[in-house]
């Protein structure tokens, strides 16, 4: 009897989902409200944002988006984010795999410890070190340069991505590597050749993560490069900003242009993005 | 021949991270420009920060961004994840949506924000415009008693999103049979989240909660921003403090100090954390 009653009430109150829905939609306009306002404004000329700051453009223009490459610098700034978003890619890949690979491919003797530190070592707080290592980049002249700042990225980006590759590598099955050794590779040969075919969707994380934080990052770009043509889209953006606070069908536009890559390449690598960067917990 | 793969990680590691940590230590003692010798002063720096009230305000604000981040993004995360657990269709493009704030780069963001919530040309004015007059004329990022939790919603807005998926994932691994379960025993979907989602995500919540405190200590990128610890150090917090001893006025040897101090904290917590995680609660 008693379970046949709960069984009636179960499909009686099995609750309507449009709650849900109507929950759920409020908080994507929350998300996607102000992306929306921004796209909005970047069509506007000053006079159109004059008379409707927020709302859809009713005379559309497009002349902000050229204007703001030419103003804003964009074919230096954009070069320059490229050059620190490709130079850490290759770097954090190279490094953390090496590392990866022997973490969990070389039974190392004390691999735990490496792994711990590694793991605290992503904990350690930028106000650390941020002050000796600022002076000591100035000492070895690598202050106003791409590569200080790549080599600070590579520093910054590796731990995580050694501890996501190697859980990769963990999980791949080893005969493969056998049956290469005993035709007599070496240890490189067999990183190369064999490890790193069979392990790409997990380097595609990892560069995927470490490109975005490079691409996006703000504070060591703002503390290391202060000369105008070194500066990457973020510190350029900030100046620009500044300079046409009240032009905001320029900023706008200069804003788009910023982030724009980024998310088209979200949206195609939408779970790959999201799997990487919930497992490393990289504040962006 | 295994070390050799690790030298790169840990070379870089040593000259960035470790070397410069150590370093720290030692500049703390000191009375140091930045440039030339370090003298060295004792505790003198220490003593500095138990009677620098410009830190201890900036500390009382890094406490309550940790009391905003603590309740408002984990409040929101939980909420969004618990609703978008209970539905099928559409799941992967809310995911996807919510998760788009989070890849906006920072400045970006803020200038989002510092349009919208302009005084005089903002959302204030255009719902004004609409009989809605409450947010009218308030300058967010320009008073001083609204400009620090201001701050803290802008960074939140492009935060809550990557905390609901991380709770999404791990609500997603919950048993089903546990819900089963309970709904046999009568638990309504409230109960269900309490006694079900709830411990059964405690190691990402307790991960999350962890992260929040770390990051709260050490924010910098939006204050910097928006308003620069202004308007009259409303939104100063410790690392702009140290920010501008270290590269303004040329204290680096405070400065060393001051982020050693906040690292204590932060090592503290990471302790709790490494020892929350000895005991058995898998993250």
């Amino acid at each position: 009897m008693r379970s046949i009653s709960i069984s009636n009430r179960r499909t009686s109150r099995e609750p309507a989902r449009w709650p849900y829905y109507v929950a759920l939609i409020t908080l994507a306009f929350f998300a996607l409200a102000p992306l929306v306002v921004l796209v909005f404004n970047s069509l506007k000329s000053s006079a159109e944002i004059g008379r409707n700051p927020l709302g859809p453009p009713l005379s559309p223009i497009f002349s902000n988006f050229p204007q703001a490459f030419t103003e804003g610098n964009f074919a230096i700034t954009m070069r320059n984010s490229a050059i620190l978003t490709s130079g850490t890619i290759i770097g954090v890949c190279v490094i953390a795999g090496m590392a990866a690979y022997a973490l969990s491919r070389l039974d190392l003797p004390g691999a735990g410890a490496v792994l711990l530190y590694l793991f605290v070592g992503s904990a350690v707080p930028v106000q650390i070190f941020l002050v000796p290592l600022f002076f000591l980049w100035s000492n070895l002249n690598l202050t106003n340069t791409l590569i200080g700042l790549i080599i600070i990225y590579w520093a910054l980006y590796s731990p995580f991505a050694t501890l996501l590759l190697r859980s990769y590598l963990v999980a791949l099955p080893r005969d493969f590597e056998d049956a290469a050794r005993i035709d007599g590779a070496n240890e490189l040969q067999v990183l190369t050749r064999v490890v790193l075919p069979l392990s790409w969707p997990g380097f595609l994380t990892a560069a995927l993560v470490a490109g975005l934080a490079a691409w996006n990052e703000f504070f060591f770009a703002i503390t290391f490069i202060q000369d105008d043509n070194l500066k990457p889209i973020t510190t350029s953006f900030l100046a620009f900003q500044n300079q046409f606070s009240r032009d905001w069908g320029l900023t706008s536009a200069a804003g788009i242009l910023i982030i724009l890559p980024v998310i088209v390449l979200f949206l195609f690598l939408q779970r790959r993005f999201i799997s990487g960067l919930a497992s490393g917990g990289l504040k962006g | 021949m295994a070390w050799s793969f690790l030298a790169p990680l840990v070379i870089l590691n040593v000259v960035v991270i470790l070397g410069p940590a150590i370093a720290t230590v030692y500049y703390s003692f000191t009375e140091w420009s930045g440039i030339g010798p370090a003298e060295f002063v004792g505790l003198e720096n220490y003593r500095r920060m138990l009677t620098d009230s410009e830190f201890h305000v900036a500390l009382l604000h890094n406490l309550i961004w940790l009391a905003i981040f603590l309740t408002v993004p984990i409040i929101m995360g939980l909420f969004g994840a618990f609703l978008l657990s209970q539905i099928t269709r559409f799941q992967m493009f809310f995911r996807v949506v919510y998760f788009i704030p989070y890849v906006v780069a920072s400045v970006v963001n803020a200038s989002i924000w510092q349009n919208i919530l302009d005084p005089e040309r903002g959302i204030g004015p255009t719902l004004a415009k609409l009989g809605i007059p409450w947010l009218n004329g308030i300058a967010f990022f320009g008073s001083q008693r609204l400009a620090l939790p201001s701050v803290a919603f802008v960074d939140n807005w492009h935060w809550w999103g990557f905390v609901l998926v991380l709770f999404l994932t791990a609500m997603q691994a919950v048993d089903k049979d546990l819900y089963d379960a309970a709904k046999v025993d009568g638990a309504g979907r409230w109960q269900q989240f309490l006694n079900v989602t709830l411990p059964g995500i405690r190691p990402t919540l307790v991960f999350v909660v962890l992260m929040t405190i770390i990051w709260s200590l050490l924010v910098f990128d939006y204050i910097y921003i928006i308003t620069q610890g202004g308007p009259a150090g409303a939104t100063e917090v410790v690392a702009t403090v140290m920010y501008k001893e270290a590269f303004a006025r040329f204290e680096a040897g405070y400065a060393a100090a001051l982020g050693l101090g906040m690292s204590f904290v932060s090592g503290v917590i990471v302790m709790i954390f490494l020892y929350l995680r000895r005991r058995g609660w898998e993250v």
